[in-house]
């Protein structure tokens, strides 16, 4: 019994202890040190247009089917940044099924007016799947390059340049090996806005 | 594939390469030795010791290290449920959200003290940065130091030649915190927030798109909550959506650094009880064996994601890759992952019990699905959480050891302590318990109304649903096929008429308490059993367990258990899935 109380009394000051330290001390200070060290990375990444926030370059957005923009793939969430969720569906589920034929023939009847022998079977798949966030903010440089016709046509802009464009907004893998190439769609877009604009 | 099956195998050399040096490393510290961040840490350790009024040296037998354990884990989830229950009166609240519901924080607080971390709250939509820091991260480091403890003390029982004492607690739990978590997880902080992941105390923002929309980006201090999450084998995102959210882990590298962080204590410890016990070539051996059990599950979900769902064969979807694209079952994937890293984590998340996730696991193939299961209901044995992995293992190295011991008609006996009657009860109630708390909480859930509300899918994957909920908290993973649901949020401010569901978050509260405790009790009383005994020296006959013959044969136990007991509730979920191009 007496090792009990002791016991308990020991807890508890081990657990505010511990508190002060692991809970405010060590984030506290991970926060001052990553403000100070990496301010712009440690807010979110934003990327500005005229000192407006526009976005981050790490959260995908909705382009609202615009023809003169890259399309993020489809979300679950609506492209939300603040209550995120996955889609859940199984895989064999008949409601993801007809999601993705949905998907398909959207994609099929936006990219097929600039790109007539596009077929079914050349859509890569990130285009017709929801993202696991939600706000995947690349796009697969497969699908990138069959929108690259649409935009290019839309904005009256070489083809080349704007595949040039797409390339330099690839983000690679990392030491070349782990991870998986992907277009960064809003960079791509506001690339596009200010080739536009010169 | 190549390429992905490149990363693989790079990540397992570079992760085989650091074992040596951090195990050797916790081993000193176990030991309570000098080690090079002593300067720094020790002046905080001796404070600690002083505000607690512990003495370090003073050895505790396997009761008083158990009650210790357990007193200690009750004012940790007393502490935790006042904090969730209060959360609307504390500062740093910069979204207005209400406090927790009783029987949510229930959920809540057993999870996060049973390094669970299991979570039917979505985190940027129910908690405030003040309940993230100074609840969970704080559990976050305890749990893990508490499990970690427990091996320390297991160790110790199987190493000693006399005397009954397996160390001290309150030692164990400070010195891991400060020599090992601590430093770890703050370097590995400030590298995640170098490529992207956040760390701010700003509330959230909102903007206008550049098509004309409206975005709010949740914000908050991510990146040290998220280097003790993968550090402790915990798992529980700040977003609901966890690593899969872009500002938990923006990419390849990050990717990387998270995974070796998940895996590389309950990797090294291996190595660190091949040290303590005398015998390196047995910490090996252990490790052999889990990591040969590791990349089956590795290899079986990347082949069964690149393949394609039937969801996506149905539809007409292209599913194999070529220039560009990753192809595969990219649902609920984020393409900077692509199917490789995808895969790759969800089985390094299901042998450890980390439970994060950086993609849908709902929407995983069937057979993609059946592994993160099939890794589980090993009980987490392969590399397993931190600390308890192995002294889970352990228990069933023991009972391997006897098993080998009737076969050859000998008796068993392991390090060079006989294994007798005693040790085997306890290591059956140790190894029995969790399966059993899964099964009879499943049927209990896809046997009542009360249970099935909570399911979402059609058809098998429902009671895929059910399985993997109690699947993982039993083992206390905390991943989920999210689609199973205890908590309803409707998204209204400070969270006005959201509603949790008392059985699911009861029933599942309940089993990561016992499946935490009593298993742990069950190692820490075989060790207590076993420091006492003589050590025999090794003769001819003696059955050698670091033998790879005895990898074999532990392999071929703990797969036997396992299937043993799930068999059949495996057929009913992810097997029919796997076998069926049919849509439900």
């Amino acid at each position: 019994m007496n090792g009990l109380r002791k016991d308990l009394a020991t807890a508890t000051i081990a657990i505010v202890f511990l508190t002060l330290l692991l809970g405010i001390a060590y984030p506290l200070v991970t926060t001052g040190v990553a403000q100070l060290v990496f301010p712009n990375a440690s807010n979110g990444s934003k990327v500005e247009v005229d000192g407006e926030v526009v976005g981050s370059k790490l959260i995908g957005q909705d382009f609202k089917g615009l023809p003169r923009y890259f399309q993020s793939r489809p979300s679950a969430t609506e492209y939300s940044a603040d209550v995120t969720f996955f889609n859940n569906l199984g895989p064999n589920s008949r409601e993801l099924s007809d999601f993705f034929a949905e998907q398909l023939a959207a994609y099929l009847k936006r990219e097929r007016p600039y790109d007539p022998g596009l077929a079914a079977a050349e859509v890569p798949v990130d285009a017709v799947t929801t993202s696991a966030s939600g706000v995947d903010p690349h796009i697969s440089e497969a699908n990138a390059r069959i929108q690259g016709r649409r935009v290019a046509e839309v904005r009256g802009l070489p083809l080349d340049r704007v595949l040039d464009l797409v390339d330099e907004h690839t983000d690679g893998r990392f030491l070349a090996l782990f991870g998986e190439p992907g277009v960064n769609v809003l960079q791509l877009n506001l690339a596009l806005d200010r080739e536009d604009a010169r | 594939m190549a390429q992905g099956w490149v990363q693989i195998a790079v990540f397992l050399i570079v992760l085989t390469a650091l074992v040596p040096f951090v195990g050797g490393y916790i081993a000193k510290v176990f030991r309570g030795e000098r080690v090079f961040l002593s300067p720094v840490v020790g002046p905080v350790e001796r404070l600690a010791y002083r505000v607690m009024r512990v003495r370090p040296e003073e050895g505790q037998d396997w009761k008083a290290y158990a009650r210790s354990i357990v007193v200690f884990s009750l004012v940790s989830w007393l502490a935790l449920y006042l904090i969730l229950r209060t959360q609307s009166i504390q500062p740093l609240n910069p979204e207005g959200f209400g406090s927790g519901p009783w029987n949510l924080s229930f959920n809540t607080a057993s999870s996060f003290v049973t390094n669970t971390n299991w979570q039917y709250y979505g985190g940027e939509t129910t908690l405030s940065y003040f309940v993230q820091m100074v609840g969970l991260t704080v559990q976050n480091f305890v749990s893990a130091a508490v499990g970690i403890a427990v091996l320390a003390a297991v160790i110790r029982g199987f190493a000693a030649r006399s005397g009954a004492a397996l160390g001290n607690f309150w030692s164990d739990l400070v010195r891991i915190n400060l020599y090992v978590l601590l430093p770890i997880s703050f370097v590995a902080a400030l590298v995640l927030v170098s490529q992207g992941v956040i760390q701010t105390l700003d509330g959230s923002q909102t903007f206008h798109t550049i098509a004309g929309d409206t975005q709010t980006l949740a914000l908050g201090p991510v990146a040290s909550q998220e280097a003790i999450k993968e550090l402790g084998t915990n798992g529980g995102g700040f977003f609901n959506v966890n690593s899969a959210m872009p500002f938990e882990n923006p990419g390849g590298l990050t990717n990387m650094v998270e995974l070796l962080l998940i895996l590389i204590v309950p990797a090294s410890l291996t190595y660190t009880f091949g040290r303590m016990v005398g015998n390196r070539r047995q910490g090996w051996a252990l490790y052999a064996a889990m990591m040969a059990m590791f990349v089956v599950a590795v290899a079986v979900v990347y082949a069964a994601e690149q393949h394609g769902s039937p969801a996506q064969h149905h539809a007409g979807v292209l599913t194999s890759a070529f220039d560009g694209s990753t192809g595969g079952n990219m649902e609920g994937k984020e393409q900077r992952f692509g199917i490789a890293e995808s895969s790759l984590w969800t089985a390094v998340t299901t042998v450890t019990s980390c439970g994060a996730v950086n993609a849908s696991l709902d929407s995983l193939t069937g057979i993609g699905g059946l592994v993160p299961l099939a890794n589980m209901g090993t009980g987490e044995v392969v590399f397993g959480g931190v600390g308890s992995g192995l002294y889970y293992m352990l228990l069933f190295v023991l009972l391997t050891v006897f098993i080998a011991g009737l076969m050859v008609g000998r008796t068993p006996e392991f390090l060079g302590k006989k294994i007798e009657s005693r040790e085997v009860k306890l290591v059956l109630v140790g190894v029995l318990v969790t399966p059993l708390l899964v099964l009879f909480a499943t049927a209990l859930a896809v046997a009542s109304p009360d249970g099935t509300q909570s399911i979402y899918n059609h058809g098998p994957q429902g009671f895929s649903e059910s399985l993997y909920a109690y699947m993982s908290q039993a083992n206390n993973n905390g991943s989920a096929f999210a689609g199973y649901t205890g908590f309803v949020q409707p998204n209204a401010p400070g969270n006005g008429g959201s509603e949790a569901f008392s059985f699911a978050t009861l029933l599942g509260g309940v089993v990561m308490l016992l499946a935490r405790f009593l298993p742990m009790i069950a190692a820490l009383a075989v060790a207590g059993s076993l420091a006492g005994k003589r050590v025999a020296p090794a003769g001819t006959g003696t059955f050698r367990a670091d033998s790879p013959t005895f990898v074999v044969l532990l392999i071929g136990v703990v797969v036997i258990v396992a299937a043993l007991t799930f068999f059949p509730a495996f057929l009913l979920g992810p097997v029919v899935q796997g076998l069926t191009d049919q849509l439900f």
